[in-house]
């Protein structure tokens, strides 16, 4: 695993305790904690990529991480195009994969 | 309450950006007797520099993650306690239209990117704007693999999140703005390879230390940084000056970068490249401001395309004010400043007197340090030497840098609009922010595409204009409100589904 969350117990800024959610990514469980953006859960389970781009079907992720680059789209209940680096995650959401850009 | 008065009436001020420098424009502005409206896309105050942990995880100790957290404390609290003072956050101002000598602001209110959210329509009788800058990355090889971030990124998700975007992690580009990035990495437990700054040891030793009674007088950023050196040196983190990330690797997210020595242009040195093994690289060359409502306003512009403010912080056009990085990279002591004196002068105070006066002596002291700095670490021409053939320019459309070199062959055009037509780069979703200043230097730079004179010249078209701010759902267009000078109590209350969540 690359990416991570810092684990609670461990983290010197002491968050308080964790929160646990669950989204479904591309139909697989994906687990985070009350208030971490989709970005947030996904880097923090270690998943650095969740789009593909149109033209070069290459992986995407987060680049600017503050809503300016549209890099992390992702779909979230249906809707397309929500930025995951900006978009708080909820208990159930279901993300889905996009394949190109809008 | 002192009732500042036009036309008989409370003026009434919209603040726009819940950095330091709108919260201290929001305070400033509510304490000379106007009301206020602070407006944010974010679910939080604080804006980039207080990016924090969300209400659901609050941090007992955050203010080990920031600097001058107890200042953030103190404006977010007098601020939602004001009682001329309406907070919105998850409000994003899509676009500014001018009309009979005014503003006005049209905002989406509610989750970003959601469906149905309630829209606004404010026409302030003075607007502050606050908007703040994103970093700005060079494209390099490989940049666009999964694994390469941009610094401010790596810097959001420590604060914001505590996610660390690697565990071995190179950290490069140009400026201070990578110390406290380094730091906020070391303190999600992630290993810092090495920082790589491309800046000259010369310059940066002048920038930093030629006049060191600045450097006493602005004892605030000087201690921070010494702050983050101190980090770097406790964690034996190797800072090298004169190096870039030249290219990253990797099948599928980034696996190694090369790192290169560059000369005083900031051209790789050839035979210095090296191999370094890391899974996330984080990047960035400098700021770029937000400048969309600015130019929406019909702001002037600066020589460096910062929007000219006076000494009031006063635009080019009335009733409008800024300050922060829109105004230029100065730090959050600056934007802090600046912010006190354009909310006085928005509400028609004093800005010869008081919190104001003294804010205005701040501010340029705290401008000279950081401008200084800054310009130590500016862009260099020779960048452009590690750029192949094959490299994306635009991440959006994923326009190579052979391909914008071919355009402009074929259509004998360096004018950045029609390159942009054909090639495609710049019209993705991201409006160019990503890309934009890059194309107009490739385009326009001496040693530019198609410019085999070295001569310079080319396209000085604004990349910068956006009507749009952001990609606006059609639904969201269907029955928009009647104007309003600020939002009643009521309406502001409606309006935050997910509440303020700082
Ligand atoms: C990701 C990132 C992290 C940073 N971290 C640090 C750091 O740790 N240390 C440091 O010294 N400097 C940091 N900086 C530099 C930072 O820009 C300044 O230090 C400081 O935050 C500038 O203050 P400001 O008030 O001018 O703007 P900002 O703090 O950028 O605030 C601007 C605010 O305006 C809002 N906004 C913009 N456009 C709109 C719109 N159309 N509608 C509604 N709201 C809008 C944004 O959501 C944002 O909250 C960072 C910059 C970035 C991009
Ligand atoms: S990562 Fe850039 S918009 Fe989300």
């Amino acid at each position: 695993m690359t990416s991570y969350r810092v684990p609670a117990e461990r983290d010197p800024a002491r968050p308080a305790a964790d929160r646990p959610l669950t989204i479904v990514v591309d139909g697989e469980p994906v687990a985070g904690t009350a208030g971490q953006t989709i970005a947030g859960v996904l880097l923090g389970a270690g998943r650095r990529e969740w789009r593909t781009t149109a033209a070069g079907g290459a992986p995407r992720g987060v680049f600017c991480g503050i809503g300016v680059c549209f890099d992390c789209l992702v779909e979230v209940n249906g809707l397309r195009d929500v930025r995951a680096c900006l978009r708080r995650a909820q208990e159930g959401d279901v993300v889905t994969r996009q394949g190109g850009t809008p | 309450m002192r009732e500042v008065t036009r036309g008989g009436t409370t003026r009434d001020v919209v603040v726009v950006g819940a950095g330091p420098a709108g919260l201290a424009a929001a305070l400033a502005a509510a304490s000379a007797g106007a009301r206020v409206t602070l407006l944010d896309a974010a679910d939080g105050l604080g804006g980039q520099y207080w990016r924090h942990l969300p209400p659901e995880r609050p941090a007992g100790r955050e203010g080990l993650l920031h600097h001058k957290w107890a200042v953030f404390g103190e404006l977010a609290d007098t601020l939602r306690a004001h009682p001329a003072v309406t907070v919105l956050p998850t409000a994003q101002v899509w676009s500014l239209e001018r009309h009979d000598g005014g503003v006005r602001l049209n905002v989406l209110v509610g989750e970003p990117d959601g469906e149905g959210r309630e829209s606004l329509v404010l026409d302030p009788d003075a607007l502050v704007l606050a908007t703040g800058a994103h970093d700005r990355t060079l494209p390099f090889p490989g940049w666009q693999l999964p694994g390469v971030y941009s610094a401010g990124a790596a810097q959001a998700l420590a604060k914001g999140e505590r996610v660390a975007v690697g565990r071995r992690v190179v950290v490069a580009g140009a400026g201070p703005f990578l110390l406290p990035v380094a730091s906020s990495l070391l303190q999600t437990g992630a290993t810092v390879v090495g920082v790589h700054e491309a800046g000259r040891v010369g310059s940066l030793a002048r920038g930093w230390l030629n006049r060191p009674w600045e450097l006493a007088g602005a004892t605030g950023k000087a201690g921070e940084l010494a702050g983050y050196v101190s980090d770097l040196v406790r964690h034996r983190v190797p800072w090298r000056p004169r190096e870039a990330v030249v290219a990253a690797h990797g099948v599928g997210q980034v696996e190694a970068v090369t790192i290169a020595r560059l000369d005083d242009n900031w051209a790789p040195v050839a035979g210095t490249e090296r191999l370094v093994e890391a899974d996330a690289v984080c990047v960035s060359h400098g700021f770029t401001p937000r400048l969309e409502l600015a130019i929406a306003a019909g702001c002037d512009l600066s020589p460096g395309r910062f929007v000219r403010v006076d000494d009031r912080q006063a635009t080019s056009v009335p009733g409008v004010w800024a300050a922060g990085e829109i105004t230029g990279i100065g730090g959050a002591d600056a934007a802090l400043a600046e912010g006190t004196v354009a909310g006085t002068a928005a509400a028609g105070g004093d800005t010869g007197s008081g919190a104001a006066r003294t804010a205005g002596r701040a501010r340029s002291r705290a401008r000279g340090f950081a401008a200084r700095i800054e310009a130590a670490h500016g862009i260099r021409a020779g960048w452009t030497a590690w750029l192949r053939d094959d490299t994306v320019v635009c991440r959006c459309e994923e326009t190579t840098y052979g391909r914008v070199r071919e355009v402009v062959e074929l259509t004998g055009s360096r004018e950045a609009r029609s390159v942009k037509l054909t090639s495609r780069a710049g019209l993705g979703p991201c409006q160019a922010r990503m890309c934009g200043r890059t194309l107009q230097e490739l385009l326009a730079g001496p040693g530019a595409c198609g410019d085999a004179e070295g001569a310079g010249g080319g396209t000085t078209s604004t990349v910068d204009r956006r009507p749009l701010v952001v990609p606006v759902r059609l639904g969201d267009l269907a029955a928009l409100p009647a104007p309003r000078r600020s939002p009643s109590p009521l309406t502001a209350a409606e309006s935050q589904p997910g509440g303020d969540r700082t």
